[in-house]
């Protein structure tokens, strides 16, 4: 029989109070609990009200929800991107090189993080695409590489302006103002990163749902073999994620840079699971139940509503990961527990 | 058999009921799809179980097996009513199943004796130790239920590597070993060649001898014909006719395809092709067999018929780059043509509906109109950008095309009928002007009217010049819509003739032929 799932026989044709709350919920489940918690932290906390503080809230969104977007991209093809942590970490060493030890202008530190970016992602695809590593186990160990190559590129230490070089002199560059406009700068009363964070989602939006591309990509991670039988060359297809992937983490990267000043080798370093995070949350908004931008943008704010809202409550940071941990449970709840439908994101392993 | 030592009946009489059924329905949300079944299986008797697709058989043998425990009506075990919750309270009954996916049964990773002393590993009286020498004493026995002969090597063998046919028998040797009372085979030959089909009848018979029932459902007329005592026809969830043996055939499918044509045209107007569409010399379907040439024509329908692992799949794999082939060229319109991928047979017009079709065809979530339109988007949206409709234009089309049953074009294709299905990856083809259209098993698991609906619209296209290739291991399928008939065996094409020169027997003749 080709039927979907079975549910028990219908005996009334109303349907049951408890099956329109499961549905309700799929739906609009992560939407609902965004807006809650919004609205909680706005009566409870006054200082959460000010736009100041929805500004930073924002901010602090938009380096998790680009990256995630770079992870949701590779999970539309089926597999998954573990190496944007460790691609934005080292975009901020390169940033800092660029500009404090080679004493380069903002543009051409921006434009080595871009094309680090891309040179991960082609690696990432390389060893996916052509060795058929699965894509987890490839991204790991690239993950753990570029952050190696980070650390070898600067010996370990942190790059800031003034410090002391191998050869005697100290660095001659510092952090451009137009790199750090990044961060600081604003268009009208809007945040620089909050706007690329905007854009970033509408482009990925509308590249993934609206253009052939997107849908081909979508057809890789439903069956990657009807995919191919139906005349699409899959493998150009699992090359570009990774490498929209790979720019989006350098892009995050360079916000990073920007917002810190300076090349701290640590940063970065939560940024991968975080990004994971609000893809995961992504695919259950709507009822989806695949990957998908507006869901990871939404997951990311959700994630900038909590922990601004917590830390203005005064919770220790360390309740953060408690939190997160228990988002990405409820979410995934929503995905593969409530939903009728079967959830179709399954990390390739 | 010992498996039936306790049977006080006669083997092979029709004796005691071992299961009943009466009154057994089951719905998935609103659509019901079975209703009101009521039958018996008796001992040492065939019960035959026939339905087009969507008829409702896998739901009634899932709901014996235990899988579907929320249906409505009776099930008698021995007289005895039982509410069969659970599989394992199934198999506790002797109520065994082997499934048509041979690959839910087997478990990878495992070596062949492991998975046929599985059911034993499973379970604490096993112990805490393993050992290779531990189990297999236990699984020759169990290879011995089905007179398996494997040496040690093949037992010691990841099960993976034995061929699809013999990972059937290793599954039905582990439900005789567990000596059923009822047998359910759901469609067992549909991956066995006629040698091991002749085996699994052999079984079959001896079983019936020692007195266990068995529900046997299949496609195959002939099968039934030659092993069944009874036959229950399904359509729509209802059962439409019981019959004992000897079967009036004509009533059967009447039954089973209620209103519609009995049997599919069989009096077509053979077309035969003047040009030469695509050239094939020198291709070596298998590294060790012969190399073979091979012309398809502009115009006509060319059927290939051979059993499984004839090369039907390497043939047409190959044409389409989607498993390229070794040796030998190829020319399309006198023009050299070598895919490298379906892409690449894809921009020359040459495309395929691949055998498997769940694996190889369906995007699971997809609707009718993204499948659709998902090979000619390059096509559809030239500039990236896939304009507001186009898609759903496209899905209508196919439905038009090839009359689907669905309830629109954003229909789930996974949530159609095989044969619907079936029409959905064959019409978005059409789509693309085909020059070459191959079709591997195209009608498997495919309801007869779909098959017909589909013939039909092939001839059509050879009719405005394609070349069509079919692919089947079922003669009569071949014979209904093609205008050239070839046999297929061991990678060898043995016969390449029009149909109105050769017949039914020459054929069979041709395929039995060994070396």
């Amino acid at each position: 029989m080709d039927v979907p799932k079975a549910v028990a026989p219908v005996k009334a044709p109303a349907i049951p109070i408890s099956e329109r709350l499961r549905t309700w919920l799929v739906t609009y489940g992560v939407i609902a609990i965004t807006i809650g918690l919004l609205l909680f932290f706005s009566v409870a906390e006054e200082t959460f009200r000010r736009p100041t503080t929805i500004l930073s809230m924002l901010k602090y969104a938009s380096v998790i929800a680009i990256a995630g977007l770079g992870v949701t991209t590779a999970m539309v093809v089926g597999g998954i991107d573990l190496s944007v942590g460790g691609i934005a970490g080292m975009a901020v060493t390169i940033a800092a090189m660029s500009m404090v030890i080679y004493n380069q202008v903002g543009w051409i530190a921006i434009l080595a993080v871009l094309v680090s970016g891309v040179v991960v992602g082609l690696v990432n695809a390389f060893l996916i695409v052509k060795l058929r590593i699965p894509d987890m186990l490839a991204t790991l160990g690239v993950m753990f590489l570029v952050s190696g190559l980070k650390l070898l590129f600067v010996s370990g230490r942190s790059v800031s302006s003034g410090m002391p070089l191998p050869d005697g002199t100290t660095a001659p560059g510092r952090f451009t103002a137009d790199f750090l406009w990044i961060d600081n700068g604003f268009v009208g009363p809007i945040p620089v990163p909050v706007l690329v964070f905007a854009v970033a989602t509408i482009i990925i939006w509308a590249f993934l749902t609206r253009t052939r591309w997107g849908r081909i990509m979508y057809s890789i991670g439903a069956n990657p073999e009807a995919a191919r039988l139906a005349g699409v060359n899959t493998a150009r297809y699992r090359i570009l994620a990774y490498v929209i992937s790979g720019i989006l983490a350098a892009v995050a990267g360079l916000i990073l840079a920007s917002r810190i000043g300076q090349g701290d080798i640590s940063a970065g370093n939560s940024l991968l699971l975080d990004s994971i995070a609000v893809s995961l949350v992504g695919t259950s908004v709507m009822g989806l139940n695949l990957p998908n931008a507006w869901g990871t943008s939404l997951g990311a704010v959700m994630l900038g509503i909590l922990i601004t809202g917590l830390t203005i409550a005064g919770a220790p940071y360390y309740a953060q990961d408690v939190v997160k941990g228990v988002v990405v449970i409820v979410a995934l709840i929503l995905s593969y527990t409530l939903s009728r439908k079967k959830a179709r994101y399954v990390p390739a392993v | 058999m010992e498996a039936t030592a306790t049977d006080p009946g006669t083997p092979g009489t029709t004796g005691r009921t071992v299961v009943e059924l009466t009154d057994v329905s089951m719905a998935f949300g609103t659509v019901r799809v079975l209703q009101g079944v009521s039958l018996t299986v008796t001992e040492g008797s065939v019960l035959a179980l026939i339905g087009a697709n969507g008829a409702g058989k896998s739901t009634l043998i899932k709901i014996l097996s235990g899988v579907y425990p929320d249906h409505g009506g009776e099930i008698f075990v021995d007289g005895q009513q039982i509410s069969v919750d659970t599989p394992r309270v199934a198999r506790a009954l002797g109520i065994h199943t082997v499934h048509q996916k041979i690959a839910d049964g087997v478990v990878p990773g495992l070596s062949v004796a492991e998975n046929l002393v599985f059911d034993e590993l499973t379970q604490p009286s096993f112990g805490a130790s393993f050992s290779m020498r531990k189990i297999m004493p236990r699984a020759r026995q169990v290879a011995a239920q089905l007179d398996l002969e494997w040496s040690d090597d093949v037992l010691r063998k990841d099960v993976f590597e034995l061929g699809i046919a013999d990972q059937q028998m290793l599954l039905l040797a582990r439900a005789l070993d567990q000596k059923p009372r009822l047998l359910v085979l759901d469609e067992p030959t549909s991956a066995l060649s006629g040698a091991e089909v002749e085996r699994l009848f052999a079984v079959i018979r001896r079983l019936k001898a020692a007195g266990v029932a068995i529900l046997y459902v299949s496609h195959h007329l002939s099968e039934i014909d030659s092993l069944a005592d009874q036959l229950v026809v399904l359509r729509d969830g209802r059962i439409r006719l019981q019959q004992a043996k000897p079967f009036g055939w004509n009533d059967a499918l009447r039954a089973m395809l209620g209103e519609q044509a009995i049997v599919a045209e069989r009096t077509h107007e053979e077309q035969r092709g003047t040009i030469d569409r695509l050239r094939l010399t020198g291709i070596r379907l298998f590294p060790e067999k012969p190399p073979q040439d091979v012309t398809f024509r502009a115009g006509e329908v060319a059927g290939i018929i051979g059993l499984l692992g004839a090369g039907k799949s390497e043939l047409s794999r190959g044409i389409f780059g989607a498993t390229p082939f070794t040796e030998g060229s190829m020319e399309l319109d006198d023009r050299a043509y070598a895919p490298r991928s379906p892409s690449d047979a894809v921009r020359r017009g040459v495309y395929l509906v691949p055998e498997d079709r769940a694996a190889e065809a369906l995007l699971p979530g997809w609707t009718i109109a993204r499948t659709a339109a998902l090979p000619f988007l390059w096509n559809l949206a030239p500039r990236g950008f896939v304009p507001r409709g186009t898609e759903a234009t496209r899905g209508r089309w196919v439905i038009d095309q090839l009359d689907v049953v669905a309830t629109g074009e954003q229909h789930r294709v996974d949530e159609l009928s095989g044969g619907n299905q079936q029409r959905v990856v064959v019409g978005r083809w059409l789509a693309g002007k085909p020059r070459v259209l191959v079709l591997d098993e195209p009608f498997r698991g495919v309801d007869i009217g779909a098959r017909a609906g589909i013939g039909r619209r092939l001839r059509e296209l050879a009719a405005g010049g394609c070349a069509v290739v079919i692919t089947s291991s079922d003669v009569d399928e071949i014979l209904e819509g093609s205008d050239r008939v070839l046999v297929l065996t061991d990678g060898k094409i043995r016969m390449d003739s029009y149909l109105t020169d050769t017949n039914r027997d020459q054929i069979i003749e041709r395929m039995s032929e060994i070396a």
